[in-house]
């Protein structure tokens, strides 16, 4: 695989990932409580197991999925559970979401139902189940049930999985930290997740500022190759350009092919996973250790000591500024994930999730200075940017007038909310925050039209059975005249 | 004897009366549902109704007084209805018929009656349900399933809301309810940080 097309538009922005990466990758203290939201995924829905005043053991699973899209649920302490109940979400912008809530005895006592499991003797399919099992999500931010992506690429036959470890946020570190630190585990990831899918073809995507991380790899990827010599394990550096990273710019940047806009990358014989959620796949199937921890960048000039710390999920946020030292004068904002595409927190009680890949306490250096926001001059500057090769004024006119339309004929669905438009606005328009907002009313009529569609065909069948019916009934009427007439 | 025969046999004409004039009594508040287009009329463009039809929300209610959105689509492009004859589109389809059809636009007329503001499905209160199959053969969509003397349920992601299953229920045990996937959620929160 060649790296030499860097993707379309894109910014090409500093990185403050020195003072996260100055210090060892270092477990946190679990804490005293942990909040585990149910719905750490994408949209499924997942059902507790557990009620208050059940003793539960770490790792033990507590709550389950009921769709393709949800995803398990492990304690990530042992302790009492001490209430099932609506908690704010920093997912949810701070709004409330059923939680499990934990006390933390500080026993660690194992659950001894999780036991490592020798990869090579199970089926593709029950790999993928056994994946599921352990909790396992996209662990690069979306949190998509990892087993219901590798299932559905398992369709198409010699996939090429590619591992992507270009972190092209400015401000994220952890997995950089990881390749560094735990390469022979994102390895091992790739071997196994190259057994579920049963291709022999895997790239590891780097960014080529990531010098540690490149020979961590190519280390652990020359002793996987002695061991196990039939799957391939090629690295690519990729250069850094910001949003690199994203699942389709990636693919892009590698092989070329563009992803069609309303299908997934096995359409072009990808499969993309994080390579934190390799790394997670390995420990649960090397170690019997489902998805109970994972490592956080903490940084911002607001925090003391910046650091990749390993958490457990469901600790609180404020816990996990306090391992850093602590608070700095001047915080401004609270941002979960990157600076680029995180939330902002309304409060630093909010909990880790199985998502939060960084938490950054800014000051206003850290802060892009914004304006007040002034009309659109259609400067196109916004267009020359844009990774998904969309037109964001035009966008803006069509999203400020509600026009749904012209939304989804300018491809307002295909927009990966990466806010380079709104970067480089002389406006200070926030454009990708009006995109956000316009998303929800474009995807909803689009699903009523979808529904629309299914009620006619269905309408439609029904018309045609009682016709035929009525048909059947005259004709046998017909014959029993004829009978009769006899 | 006979007489008694005789009243009882009245009894029931009469009872069948009342109920023929209740059924009837159903129907006729607001305009008929459901009436099938004739067979006979003057052939509609089949492009023209397609196109007619696209825009038409596929509830399939027949509240525009035709038996579901095609004939209704039919009866338009026949030059055979008007185009505020659909509540669940409202003015939004109205809108686009009148544009499609080079017609004037005008307000849903509210004799063909209201639907909720917010999406709604069927719900069948199973405990109460006596199997009796009539809303089987009411839902236009077969969002139905059940079979005689056996529970019926609503497969909710088909019902289209158009409440045609609720005047044929003998025992009042369908109600309509406020879905509550696709609804629009609480407004999104802060701005995400933006940092250099």
């Amino acid at each position: 695989m060649s790296a030499g097309i860097a993707v379309f538009g894109g910014l090409r922005l500093d990185t403050h990932k020195r003072s996260s990466t100055l210090r060892a990758l270092r477990q946190a203290a679990p804490p005293a409580e942990v909040v585990l939201p149910l719905d750490q995924h994408s949209d499924g829905v997942t059902a507790a197991t557990v009620k208050p005043g059940d003793t539960v053991l770490l790792g033990q699973p507590i709550a389950q999925p009921q769709s393709d899209t949800g995803a398990w649920l492990h304690a990530t302490v042992s302790g009492r559970v001490t209430a099932v109940e609506p908690r704010p979400a920093p997912h949810r912008q701070g709004r409330p979401t059923l939680c499990i809530v934990i006390a933390n005895d500080g026993a660690d006592r194992h659950d001894p139902a999780n036991s490592p499991v020798d990869y090579r003797t199970l089926e593709p399919m029950q790999l993928c189940e056994h994946i599921g099992r352990g909790g396992v999500v996209g662990l690069g931010g979306a949190m998509f049930p990892t087993a219901t992506k590798l299932l559905q690429a398992q369709a198409t036959t010699g996939v090429h999985l590619l591992l992507n470890g270009a972190e092209c946020e400015p401000w994220i570190s952890c997995d950089e930290m990881l390749m560094r630190e735990r390469a022979q585990d994102v390895v091992l990831g790739a071997r196994i997740l190259c057994h579920a899918l049963q291709t022999a073809r895997c790239t590891v995507a780097i960014e080529n500022d990531m010098p540690d991380a490149h020979s961590a790899l190519t280390a652990a990827i020359a002793a996987a190759g002695a061991e196990e010599p039939k799957v391939a394990i090629e690295l690519a550096v990729v250069p850094r350009v910001y949003p690199a990273g994203g699942e389709r710019q990636l693919i892009t940047t590698l092989t070329d092919l563009e992803v069609p806009h309303d299908g997934l990358p096995s359409d072009v014989g990808m499969v993309c996973q994080n390579v934190g959620t390799a790394a997670a796949v390995a420990r649960w199937i090397r170690d019997g250790e489902p998805l109970i921890s994972r490592i956080v960048t903490v940084t911002g000039s607001g925090v003391r000591e910046p650091a990749n710390l390993e958490v457990r999920l469901g600790t609180p946020m404020s816990h996990v500024i306090a391992e850093c030292g602590g608070y700095l004068e001047g915080v401004t904002q609270r941002i979960m994930g990157g600076s680029m595409m995180g939330v902002a927190l309304p409060q630093d009680s909010l909990p880790i999730i199985k998502g939060t890949n960084c938490v950054i306490a800014a000051t206003a250096e850290d802060l892009h200075p914004r304006g007040a926001e002034m009309p659109c001059i259609r400067c196109g500057n916004c267009s020359f940017v844009c990774p998904a090769l969309l037109l964001p004024q035009q966008l803006h006119w069509h999203a400020q007038a509600g026009d749904l339309p012209a939304l989804e004929r300018y491809g307002l669905m295909d927009c990966i909310e990466c806010g380079c438009c709104d970067y480089v606005c002389p406006s200070q328009i926030p454009l990708a925050q009006r995109f956000r907002d316009a998303k929800p009313a474009l995807a909803a009529n689009i699903a009523s039209r979808q529904q629309a569609s299914l009620s006619k065909a269905r309408f439609e069948g029904r018309q045609d059975r009682l016709d035929r019916l009525e048909a059947e009934r005259r004709a046998k009427l017909e014959e029993k005249r004829k009978a009769v007439k006899k | 004897m006979l007489a008694a025969i005789l009243v009882a046999g009245s009894l029931g004409i009469v009872l069948a009366l009342l109920n023929a004039a209740a059924e009837r009594g159903v129907a006729a508040a607001g305009p008929d549902r459901g009436r099938a287009l004739p067979d006979a009329g003057p052939p509609a463009d089949a492009r023209l109704v397609d196109r007619i039809n696209a825009l038409l929300p596929q509830t399939q209610c027949g509240r525009c007084t035709f038996t579901g959105c095609k004939p209704y689509a039919t009866a338009l492009a026949r030059g055979e209805a008007d185009i505020n004859q659909c509540p669940p589109g409202g003015s939004a389809t109205a809108a686009a018929l009148a544009a499609l059809l080079g017609c004037e636009f005008r307000e849903v007329d509210p004799k063909y009656g209201s639907v909720p503001s917010y999406p709604v499905v069927a719900l069948i209160d199973e405990q109460v349900c006596i199997g009796c199959a009539k809303c089987i053969l009411a839902c236009p969509v077969d969002a139905i399933v059940g079979a005689p003397k056996f529970m019926h349920t609503v497969i909710a992601a088909q019902c289209t809301g158009c409440e045609l299953c609720i005047p044929p229920c003998p025992v009042d045990c369908i109600e309509m309810r406020p879905t509550t996937g696709n609804l629009p959620g609480p407004p999104p929160g802060k701005i995400p940080g933006k940092i250099e």
